[in-house]
């Protein structure tokens, strides 16, 4: 290999090849990423990405393989080591502590001495230097707790910078951000790449891969299976090498069928334990035959919206009538009792909520339908009606493996998900709440759940779907509202609906709207007001 | 045999096992210390607990009460809750047995003393744990805390009414009048000598089958009834339980007052099966007793059963070793039995990242997928 070809390219992986026990996590994997350049790596969960940035970063040691890095060979035995050759890894879940300061946070783990006074002074100058000369502005005074989810990322990137990363990993950073924060996010990326920087980009938004990547590696079962320069490819060209097989990326649905509301919420205000209103004044119809997206930046009331329509949470002020029962602060429903009615909720949070994970799969699968006459005879729950309802669930929605007994934290995500569904989507509810049915799904079961939400409004109930992902909300529902700060910030038809749009919405940037004067159906989503939201859109677009 | 299932058998059996093997370990090094010789030692406790009927029979008669207080510490831990008031509960489930049976006409037949005394023990039991249970709900105190302090209370409450109201007439010792011979729980080797066969005799009473019956009982309950599902869901993850319209507090309340129930009933092995009267101090050591033979037997009731047999054999056997042996005091059971809680409980996972890595070494790919996920 000749000299000028290996200085070309920030990272080489030649070869590697990792197992561990049955699986073969990477099977000899080479991956060539040039200097300066923005690089993607796509593939589903399971497909390896993890692993070989895992190798890279110098968590796991591979079996066999070289690792290049800048043009010298390393093999790296901790993460340190991957560090003090350049790399650096922006994680899924910012390593913060929340309560320490910028500059604090960014010093944690090279203090330089007992005591931090000096320290501080040199980290406070560097960061300045870095915040100028990368456009990654922070207040490095202002403790982790009070910066916005975009922000503390940005701490994460300064952090890598500062410890000396020419290169730079990132594994789903967007994940979390509004679209504005992603594209500031981008324009970050961009100028660490005139600075030379190098950036690896683990995602599973193909959108942005398109938007911002050089160029782009496909992992699938362990394998590389295609590199791709960006601009010669296309988002179904890459969906199908990653899945193996062509992917609907549009949801195919007939127009909705819009019926009796079946849900009416009234200004439904919930605050939590600190008596802060997580959600205010918020007011919408749920009807028979729709799906309706409630859009928003994870954190702006979703939770808390979900949790109150299914009883959890106790509301604060306003009314629910739900299948038309009656129910306030007052005079809640339980969670059981609402069951009972015909509502079913798949929470956004499988593991904390979802699921036992310690219980098996067939526990988990009776979760709120434990007092069913159906597994009951008299006092005894029979252990073997249970596990056949669980049979029958994965039967009907393809769980894998169709095993019962085995404990529920073994299922993959989507597995666990698809479980989830098929508990709460075969008792056939009427109003069904659904938050992020997808995360940390792969793209095939993606395809999976969404058709069977469209069913379930093509049969006639009212689907409730809560996502982060525009995307999602965009194929999936008929009528989005998009909470802010937990306000209604917007409601719009999705036929109406464009990403910008929806995300001046999520930030608020609309003038707000009236909770009283929405409140009334038909009217809330006529094309009157939304092409009001367009001219508003317009006349910021105007301004700026 | 894949690596679930040899994970399950490290915690059920491997872990405990080498666990006791350190405590005994530990106790050798204890008798070596004080110039005992630690296989000579073994050797009489041993004997002392299996090795003549008699011996047996107190074995078992101690294990009752472990079995009770075990079965009531795990089915507070089902539901997430660390119930330290075993020792309180059991006390004053002595009360309600002596109570029950002081008050009721001594003329009427044992099929009436010896339920309604059982009953009398259930019930106060039961009662002395609802309290911080319904202060755990209610009031969001802690139970650790309160069961702890109600341990006192139990204790200050016995000496009262032990010392002013329940002493017998004309007695200086505290204690209560003898029960009726009606209602004594009969005794193991009299049951046995009705059928022609000839036991020694020995405190152990029928108590022990009301104890195997209730861990029969208690595993029906917890994994095989819709009610034992509401308690195990709450204590795997509560906030899954909420979603699932199972309601906390009345778990708390319910998974209380049957631990403090079961608890109670170590007066009905003690007070109605042997003691034949209401005493001072019958309770004293079984309650704690019970978190650790909980910890060792997994919580489940055959490992507590079995686990509730060690520490009455060590009962037996210590008491045996501390009459034949010079230089060793009945504490010395008191330090066996603390180097049994110490490296059953306290450590109870020492080796168990060393076990999982030499047994069953990790499948990263698993991990990572859980990651993603």
């Amino acid at each position: 290999m000749n000299l000028i070809m290996t200085d070309t390219f920030a990272i080489e992986l030649t070869d590697i090849d990792k197992r561990f026990g049955a699986v073969h996590a990477n099977n000899k994997v080479c991956l060539q990423v040039k200097r300066g350049n923005i690089h993607g790596i796509v593939g589903e969960n399971g497909a390896g990405k993890s692993t070989l940035m895992s190798i890279l970063y110098g968590f796991y040691q591979a079996d066999a393989g070289q690792i290049d890095v800048l043009g010298e060979t390393y093999t790296f035995t901790d993460s340190h080591q991957a560090i003090a050759a350049g790399i650096g890894m922006v994680h899924q879940h910012f390593m913060l502590v929340e309560n320490f300061t910028v500059l604090e946070n960014v010093i944690l783990g090279c203090e330089g001495g007992a005591l931090l006074a000096d320290g501080l002074a040199a980290a406070r100058k560097e960061l300045t230097r870095l915040g100028d000369e990368y456009g990654l502005k922070v207040d490095l005074d202002t403790t982790i707790d009070q910066l916005s989810v975009g922000l503390q990322q940005r701490v994460e990137i300064l952090k890598a910078l500062y410890k000396g990363a020419k290169i730079l990993i990132l594994d789903e950073p967007t994940g979390v951000l509004t679209p504005q924060e992603t594209e500031e996010l981008f324009r970050i990326f961009n100028a660490l790449k005139q600075q030379g920087v190098t950036i690896m980009l683990i995602t599973h938004k193909l959108r942005e891969i398109m938007s911002i990547t050089d160029q782009v590696s496909v992992m699938r079962a362990g394998q590389m299976v295609a590199h791709r320069d960006t601009q010669d490819t296309s988002r179904e060209e890459l969906a199908e090498l990653m899945v193996g097989r062509k992917v609907l990326l549009q949801v195919d649905k007939k127009p909705a069928n819009i019926r009796a509301p079946l849900m009416k919420v009234k200004r439904l205000t919930v605050a939590d334990s600190q008596g802060i209103n997580r959600l205010k004044d918020v007011s919408f119809e749920l009807r028979a035959g729709e799906v309706l997206g409630v859009a928003g930046v994870s954190g702006n009331g979703q939770t808390e919206l979900l949790e109150a329509l299914s009883g959890i949470t106790p509301m604060t002020s306003g009314s629910i009538e739900v299948l038309g029962f009656e129910m306030d602060a007052k005079n809640p429903l339980t969670p059981d009792r609402l069951r009972e009615l015909g509502l079913a909720h798949v929470p956004e949070d499988r593991h904390r909520m979802g699921l036992i994970v310690d219980f098996s799969a067939s526990e988990s699968a009776l979760l709120g339908y434990h007092t069913d006459p159906k597994v009951n005879s008299g006092i005894w729950l029979s252990n073997s009606k249970v596990e056949a309802n669980c049979q029958a669930l994965m039967t009907a929605f393809d769980v894998r493996p169709a095993d019962p007994q085995l404990k529920s934290a073994n299922f993959s995500g989507g597995n666990q998900q698809k479980l989830i569904l098929a508990r709460e989507m075969e008792r056939n509810p009427d109003v069904l709440l659904i938050g992020q049915p997808t995360r940390g799904v792969d793209i095939g079961a993606i395809e999976f759940i969404h058709q069977r939400i469209i069913d379930m409004r093509d049969a006639g109930k009212a689907v409730l779907l809560v996502s982060v992902e525009l995307d999602e909300i965009m194929s999936v529902s008929d009528r989005i509202i998009v909470l802010c700060d937990g306000e209604i910030s917007g409601r719009i038809n999705t036929a109406d609906a464009d990403e910008r749009t929806l995300g001046m919405m999520m930030a608020n940037a609309l003038d707000p709207i009236d909770p009283l004067q929405t409140m009334d159906d038909q009217q809330a989503f006529s094309k009157q007001e939304s092409n009001q939201v367009s001219s508003q859109v317009a006349s910021q677009e105007n301004k700026l | 045999m894949n690596r679930d299932t040899r994970i399950t058998w490290i915690n059920r059996l491997l872990l405990p096992l080498l666990n006791i093997l350190t405590a005994f370990a530990a106790t050798a090094v204890v008798f070596w210390l004080i110039d005992v010789n630690p296989i000579e030692a073994a050797q009489v406790l041993i004997y002392g607990a299996f090795g003549y009927k008699e011996g047996i029979g107190y074995t078992i008669y101690y294990t009752t009460n472990f079995i009770f207080t075990g079965l009531a510490v795990a089915v507070a831990f089902h539901a997430g809750l660390f119930n330290i008031g075993g020792e309180g509960q059991a006390y004053v489930g002595g009360l309600g047995a002596g109570l029950v049976i002081l008050f009721l006409d001594p003329t009427l037949g044992a099929w009436v003393f010896i339920p309604a005394s059982i009953i009398g023990a259930l019930l106060f039991g039961g009662l002395w744990a609802l309290i911080p249970a319904y202060l755990q709900a209610y009031r969001g105190s802690h139970i650790v805390i309160t069961t702890i302090m109600f341990n006192f209370l139990a204790a200050s409450l016995m000496v009262y009414l032990m010392v002013h109201v329940l002493r017998e007439v004309g007695q200086m010792t505290p204690q209560s009048e003898l029960f009726p011979t009606n209602a004594w729980m009969p005794f193991v080797h009299d049951v046995a000598a009705g059928f022609g066969y000839s036991i020694e005799a020995s405190p152990l009473n029928l108590s022990v089958l009301l104890a195997l019956l209730c861990a029969i009982l208690v595993w029906f309950f917890l994994w095989q009834t819709r009610w034992g599902y509401a308690i195990r869901a709450t204590g795997k993850n509560g906030t899954a339980a909420v979603y699932g319209g199972i309601k906390p507090k009345r778990i708390i309340i319910v998974a209380m007052c049957i631990s403090g129930a079961l608890a109670g009933l170590v007066s009905v092995n003690e007070l109605v099966g042997y003691q034949h009267r209401l005493i001072m101090d019958f309770h004293l050591g079984y309650g704690f007793g019970g978190i650790a033979v909980a910890l060792m037997g997994r919580n489940h009731p055959v490992g507590i059963i079995v686990a509730a047999l060690l520490f009455g054999t060590l009962y037996q056997g210590g008491a045996e070793l501390a009459f034949e042996m010079s230089g060793i005091s009945r504490d010395i059971v008191v330090v066996m039995q603390g180097l049994v809680i110490l490296f059953c409980g306290a450590l109870e996972y020492m080796y168990r990242p060393w076990l999982i890595r030499s047994l069953a070494p990790v499948n990263k790919q698993e991990v990572l997928v859980g990651a993603a996920a």
